[in-house]
């Protein structure tokens, strides 16, 4: 019925293949992160993981290792100075598209979460309050289904990722304007315990 | 896994409950527009023959109802000339001279205990022919609801149409006041009185939609930490949750027979409508995108679903015809107006829907009609939200953002009149305006 744009990007590191899968009207902000179904995810998932994670992974393994070694969870989950302080990401106007500038944080929570398998991440989706709650409700699971599929390309297990949605439920601005509206479009990462 | 519990016990976070709020009339009405160019009516103050104060203005209650509408002008209290309280006492000639065409008069009568009689006379003045006249036995607690019982008497005698005085609407009330937010489902009057809150929760709850006996409302709560689909019976409060797959569990809305719900899951992968028999938990797939299709409306007649899809890129509405409970051809998209349609509701008839219509820069009530597909927009304000018909299809309640308050307003179907229902404190959203209650 659709027809699936598959645009692969190469950039200067692997970890930045996308595909975007849009439909026949081609609107930009329509545009996801990662196929929509199970084949695509999987197929790019693993040509990223051979590619991407799979070399990082054995390059920088053990930098990797020796970054988080034997350091407490909630100490390098709040240290401000790491990427992955950063555990909210924001969304334009009715999109789910993952802003380019988010990637490389998603990217460490990737390589935290492979490399901490007894962690879970709930990945918490909102949205900003115009127009219909019950879409907005829809909304917010596509944003958050969008950073669970990147997640998962870059090689974090999906058994360790929960996906809910809260849409315009659970707003952290409380204005009526795109000053509010700008925080409450967004996705949140939050670690189990932590 | 699914689970079909049914919860008699209280849970932690939520209380079902069946008791009058402690205060009444929590949301007070406000006429906001649209009261000239009704039926011009006198609503005769009604006479009390007990003693002491009357335990309810019957006649303000009428007027107030009859203003509401939209369709009548009433007399206001300065404007009242006389004060008759039978027919026997009406000066005809007198009142002719007012220009109206129609009075009212009526008397409650204490006949011991909490028992009254309520009678009323309807007279056109200038034949001084009496249109309708009644006495009604009724009791202390029903008193509002036998003066809504004549308001819907006068309406239907004076503009052909059923009125809906007598129905009910429910809405969520959202207290942010204490470090917690509350949430409340509640169930009042038409004109707000007799509120009931029939579940507190500390968690969000949406999207109330009444079953079309009246009797059962189904509902989204997040009291799991995430959405699930609930039943609950007005009468006794028991209730039963009727869907918590993985992901999204929402939009309940009624089959016309109260047999099935349709209901939005995200279960095999993005938003998508599925038709849930009540009685034997099974589901149909009704949609299939991958885009997401959400809050689907049942038709009066059955046979078909309206429900959001952004298929095309942004919120639309579509229809998809159903027989014998499964989906049937292709959905079509109903509307083209507007870069943003959503939560589609019909019209009691099935003629038209109402939804949120993205209008230049606002989110508006506008209703269209089904078989032309002319659009009127019905509102100036800009975060419009969940719309519904009356059962007469005379009014539209919708929740909308006044001040940086949540407030329920409603309007009539023709945008002509306006009201504004607002607690003193707190939020009110998610409104859903009963069918005609038995």
């Amino acid at each position: 019925m659709f027809n699936k744009i598959h645009l692969f990007v190469r950039a200067s590191f692997a970890m930045s293949l996308i595909v975007v899968l849009g439909n026949l009207s081609g609107c930009a902000s329509d545009a996801e992160i990662a196929a929509a179904n199970g084949e695509q995810g999987s197929a790019a998932g693993s040509a990223t993981g051979g590619e991407g994670s799979g070399q990082g992974a054995s390059s920088t393994g053990i930098a990797i290792d020796s970054r988080w070694a034997g350091r407490p969870i909630a100490e390098i989950l709040n240290d401000s100075s790491t990427l992955l302080s950063q555990r909210v990401f924001y969304f334009g106007y009715d999109s789910s598209t993952i802003d380019t500038a988010d990637r490389e944080a998603l990217t460490e929570h990737a390589e935290f979460l492979t490399s901490h398998p007894e962690l879970t991440v709930t990945i918490e989706g909102h949205a900003d309050e115009r127009g219909s709650r019950e879409y907005n409700l829809a909304l917010g699971e596509r944003r958050a289904k969008g950073v669970e599929r990147l997640l998962s390309l870059l090689g974090a297990p999906k058994s360790q990722q929960q996906v809910v949605s809260f849409g315009e439920e659970r707003p952290t601005a409380l204005g009526h304007d795109e000053s509010a509206w700008r925080f409450n479009r967004r996705v949140e990462l939050l670690y189990s315990g932590y | 896994m699914m689970k079909f519990q049914k919860l008699f016990v209280l849970l932690l976070t939520v209380t079902p409950l069946l008791l009058p709020s402690a205060l009444q009339a929590r949301l007070n009405i406000e006429i906001t527009g649209g009261v000239e160019g009704g039926i011009p009516i006198a609503i005769v103050p009604f006479g009390w023959e007990g003693e002491g104060l009357a335990p309810e203005q019957i006649g303000g209650i009428v007027q107030n109802d009859l203003a509401r509408s939209g369709q009548f002008t009433p007399l206001t209290a300065d404007q009242m000339i006389a004060t008759p309280s039978t027919g026997k006492m009406i000066d005809f000639a007198l009142w002719r001279q007012t220009g109206i065409d129609n009075i009212v008069v009526g008397r409650l009568q204490p006949q011991g205990g909490d028992q009254y009689i309520l009678q009323f006379q309807l007279f056109d003045i200038h034949r001084a022919k009496q249109l309708s006249g009644y006495s009604i036995p009724t009791s202390l607690n029903k008193l509002r609801q036998t003066a809504h019982q004549i308001s819907d008497i006068i309406y239907e005698q004076l503009t052909g149409n059923r009125g809906a005085f007598t129905t009910r609407i429910t809405y969520v009330m959202v207290d942010s006041s204490e470090q917690q937010r509350s949430y409340r489902l509640a169930v009042a009057d038409s004109d707000g009185f007799n509120e009931q809150i029939i579940l507190s929760s500390k968690e969000s709850l949406m999207s109330p939609s009444w079953s079309h006996d009246g009797k059962r409302l189904a509902y989204v709560s997040f009291e799991g930490g995430h959405s699930q689909i609930f039943v609950q019976q007005l009468a006794d409060g028991h209730r039963e949750m009727v869907a918590d797959y993985k992901g999204l569990n929402s939009a309940p809305s009624w089959s016309p027979d109260g047999k099935q719900l349709a209901l939005t899951l995200s279960k095999d992968g993005n938003a998508e409508i599925y038709i849930l028999n009540l009685a034997t938990k099974k589901l149909v797939r009704v949609t299939r995108s991958h885009a997401i299709d959400t809050e689907a409306a049942w038709s009066p007649d059955g046979k078909s679903l309206v429900f959001t899809s952004d298929r095309s890129g942004k919120p639309q509405l579509y229809r998809i015809s159903l027989e014998r409970g499964q989906p049937k051809g292709r959905a079509k998209r109903l509307t083209f107006e507007g870069g943003y349609n959503a939560r589609a509701t019909f019209s009691p008839d099935g003629k038209k829907i109402a939804m949120i219509h993205l209008d230049g820069g606002g989110y508006r009530i506008a209703v269209m009609e089904i078989a032309s597909g002319n659009l009127q927009v019905l509102t100036d304000t800009t975060l419009d939200e969940s719309p519904s018909f009356a059962a007469n299809g005379s009014m539209i309640i919708y929740a909308t953002d006044v001040g940086g308050r949540g407030v329920l307003s409603a309007v009539s179907a023709d945008g002509r009149a306006h009201q504004r229902l607002q607690l003193n404190e707190g939020d009110v959203r998610e409104p859903a305006w009963s069918p005609y209650l038995q």
